[in-house]
């Protein structure tokens, strides 16, 4: 060790005597050689969320474009993914494996929110840059105090925030009804509500929870149909998410009905709940959707398409995580350009943070990526849909979140 | 140790008798290099290497924890993950709500988990063989959902968890954070191995396995089934929640999804890997539980659990009775 103190400040110091700050920091950073940079991830390659595991095989293939294509400033990406099961302490074991180990110079698009969590001080101590998480928690936007950690996808609390916007503009005096279930997930719904109503919250919400073991919902959504709310906001997953679209209709209830972008799929809640009860409820997304004839010809989907074809010949295009992982990926390599010939931990957090107005091929027309020193949520903005019976359709313009 | 690998070969008044064999010297020579061997590692590895040893160390005193009750008591428990957690909650409540020191911690985290073991055995009494090991299974699966549950969740962090920090070397020893942590993994684990091989070696060892083997003929001894039985899991799930104590501050993270069922079934691998009923063996399981699902990945990304499965099952092929047995029988040939 202490030879080894001695010859980074040697270097350091022949640098500033030299005055080329360009060079010497990238010989110096972690994981990055004159033509390689290697990050880090982890995913849940193995156990009961492995369905998520497409997104890493989707990024490795965008990084072996990259490297068939020359790389980025001469450099080649080393992508290394390891299995943490979905299980915290394993993420740990992972990541000190990366970041000790391996030596990479960054970590990317780690999954999940538990195992985030439990890594989210490690690497905020250590200083690694711990970038475009594949979670969508709120937590992970606070540079004041956890200056290396950043998040991508709209957070539940944006999303919240977003519904909030469309209905106090299109019904400004409503009363409104929250239904989420108790915990973090569930929890963001209702500070995204706070944030836009602010002091009306406590007057026109009416938030009633749930808990993910309950057996059904039926009895909160009558108690929420009592009050004679004109709005329903539901921050649910999508076994429930069925049982409530269901319910509402029966009753005869007719709100302005959100629900969460995490309960929408046609097959998993639309269809058990009753395609033609479900007409009317609106959620939002920020992705283009394979399915979604608009996009049969559009350019960007057409390069995912390509892409697709060429490094992940089997995957199910219908799967929106591949179109997930393509707009993280393409953030994430907009910022090994922007870095340009320095590479080290700093300036890849420094670069990371001042991303402006990207645009990504798999995301809708008018959601720009953008991210300042105070502004660690990249994504903000979406855009409204509607269930008409048989699939989701797009309307209004695109909306961002409040500035909390 | 002696008592793993000689009792089923000899009969134990010879053993007894046969045990002052030994020379106080040869005892002290093998403690030694048992603590020297353990010792090294602290300071030939990197950091990382040395946390992932931790972590096996106190894998492997959770499945001591199992191997007591299992092994040699006979009650097949699927559920020690449930302890674990316990025990890990228990250190992680005290310390971040309650500024508590680590160590203060860990007898009350040691008597909370083995009350909770004591209760639990007795439905055992009543349920044996797989009845029995269909009801622990339950209380592993339920465990974490209970600490999600809203009446503890100001306690518990719900979902979110609870954060804390390893304990601080103390200044006067030269080490850095993982070697202090994987000292104090190794010190509380060396009295708990210590104490277990005292209690398997004694009269309620002894009564232990012989309840396992015969309880017919146990109770016409004079033993009182219930009693031992009942005390058997409450040992058990204390030695195997303070492995969860450990786990939290090594960690410094514990939230529900840390100790789903997978947990429970990853000590009792170790068990059956390590060798049932062995003292030793328990040390291998708890290397294989840590190490084994890394090889595995190394050879394959796509699809590391088949592997995983393939590893095992080419284990339990070659070795049969576990890594403890392949130690009896070396034993057994270099004695002869």
């Amino acid at each position: 060790m202490p030879t080894m103190t001695t010859r980074r400040s040697l270097l350091a110091g022949a640098a500033g005597v030299l005055a080329a700050p360009n060079i010497a920091p990238a010989q110096e950073a972690p994981g990055v050689t004159a033509n390689e940079v290697r990050i880090g991830s982890t995913n849940a390659l193995s156990g009961p969320v492995s369905s998520y595991s497409v997104i890493s095989r989707a990024l490795s293939g965008m990084f072996k474009r990259l490297n068939d294509e020359g790389g980025v400033n001469g450099r080649k990406v080393n992508f290394l993914v390891y299995d943490d099961g979905y299980a915290p302490p394993k993420t740990l074991e992972q990541t000190r494996r990366l970041v000790e180990q391996d030596r990479v110079a960054f970590l990317f698009n780690q999954l999940g929110t538990p195992t985030n969590s439990a890594i989210h001080r490690y690497v905020n101590q250590r200083k690694v840059p711990h970038l475009f998480l594949a979670t969508g928690a709120d937590k992970w936007s606070n540079p004041k105090e956890y200056p290396w950690t950043m998040g991508w996808q709209p957070s539940y609390r944006t999303e919240a925030q977003i519904y909030a916007k469309h209905f106090t503009a299109e019904k400004p005096n409503a009363r409104v009804a929250l239904l989420y279930q108790n915990d973090d997930f569930g929890k963001d719904y209702v500070n995204g509500l706070r944030d836009v109503l602010g002091p009306r919250f406590d007057s026109a919400v009416r938030a009633v929870s749930h808990e993910a073991t309950d057996p059904t919902i039926d009895s909160q959504i009558v108690s929420l149909a009592a009050t004679g709310a004109e709005v329903l906001v539901c921050g649910i997953t999508p076994r429930f998410a069925a049982q409530a679209i269901r319910r509402v209709h029966d009753i005869g209830w007719k709100p302005m009905f959100f629900m969460t972008n995490v309960s929408i799929s046609g097959s998993v809640v639309m269809q058990p709940a009753g395609a033609e009860k479900g007409i009317g409820v609106i959620t939002s997304d920020y992705r283009k959707d394979q399915g979604d004839p608009a996009w049969a010809d559009d350019p960007g989907m057409n390069e995912w398409r390509e892409f697709m074809r060429k490094y992940v010949p089997d995957g199910e295009l219908g799967d929106n995580n591949y179109t997930y992982a393509y707009g993280a990926g393409t953030t994430m390599i907009h910022v090994l350009r922007q870095c340009g010939n320095d590479l080290s931990r700093e300036n890849v957090m420094r670069q990371a943070s001042n991303i402006s107005a990207l645009e990504a091929p798999t995301l809708l027309p008018g959601i720009k990526v953008g991210t300042s020193p105070t502004n660690f949520s990249p994504i903000r903005q979406m855009q409204l849909q509607r269930w008409d019976g048989r699939s989701w359709q797009r309307f209004g313009s695109i909306i961002e979140g409040a500035q909390v | 140790m002696s008592a793993t690998e000689d009792v089923p070969a000899t009969p134990v008044l010879v053993q007894e008798a046969a045990r002052p064999a030994l020379p106080a010297w040869q005892l002290g020579a093998i403690l030694a290099l048992g603590a020297a061997v353990a010792l090294v590692p602290m300071f030939a590895l990197e950091s990382f290497q040395l946390f992932q040893l931790t972590m096996a160390v106190i894998m492997a005193l959770a499945v001591l924890g199992l191997n007591v009750v299992t092994g040699y008591n006979g009650q097949i428990s699927l559920g020690h993950g449930a302890f674990y957690a316990v025990g890990a909650y228990c250190t992680a409540v005290l310390m971040s709500h309650g500024d508590w020191s680590f160590w203060a911690t860990l007898p009350v985290s040691a008597a909370v988990c083995a009350g909770l073991g004591f209760l639990v055995g007795f439905p055992a009494l009543r349920l044996g063989g797989l009845y029995l090991a269909l009801t622990t299974f339950s209380l592993a699966v339920a465990v974490p959902q209970i600490l999600k549950h809203k009446a503890i969740e100001d306690w518990t962090g719900g979902v979110q968890g609870l954060f804390l920090v390893k304990p601080d070397p103390p200044s006067w020893l030269p080490l850095n954070a993982d070697q202090w942590m994987y000292l104090v993994a190794l010190i509380v684990s060396a009295a708990l191995f210590f104490l277990a091989w005292n209690l398997i070696r004694s009269r309620i060892g002894r009564a232990l396995m012989a309840i396992r083997d015969n309880p017919t003929a146990a109770e016409a001894m004079g033993m009182d089934i219930a009693s031992l039985k009942t005390r058997a899991f409450a040992v058990s799930a204390m030695i195997t929640g303070v492995a969860g104590s450990l786990g939290a501050v090594a960690i410094e993270f514990v939230a529900p999804d840390s100790f789903t069922f997978a947990v429970s079934i990853s000590l009792f691998v170790g068990m059956v890997v390590g060798g049932v009923a062995s003292i030793l063996g328990s040390i291998f399981g708890g290397l294989f539980v840590l190490f084994v699902p890394n090889l595995a990945e190394e050879i394959s990304k796509a699809a590391p659990g088949v592997i995983y499965g393939a590893i095992l099952i080419g284990f339990l092929f070659v070795l049969p009775d576990g890594f403890a047995g392949l130690l009896r029988r070396l034993a057994a040939r270099w004695r002869r």
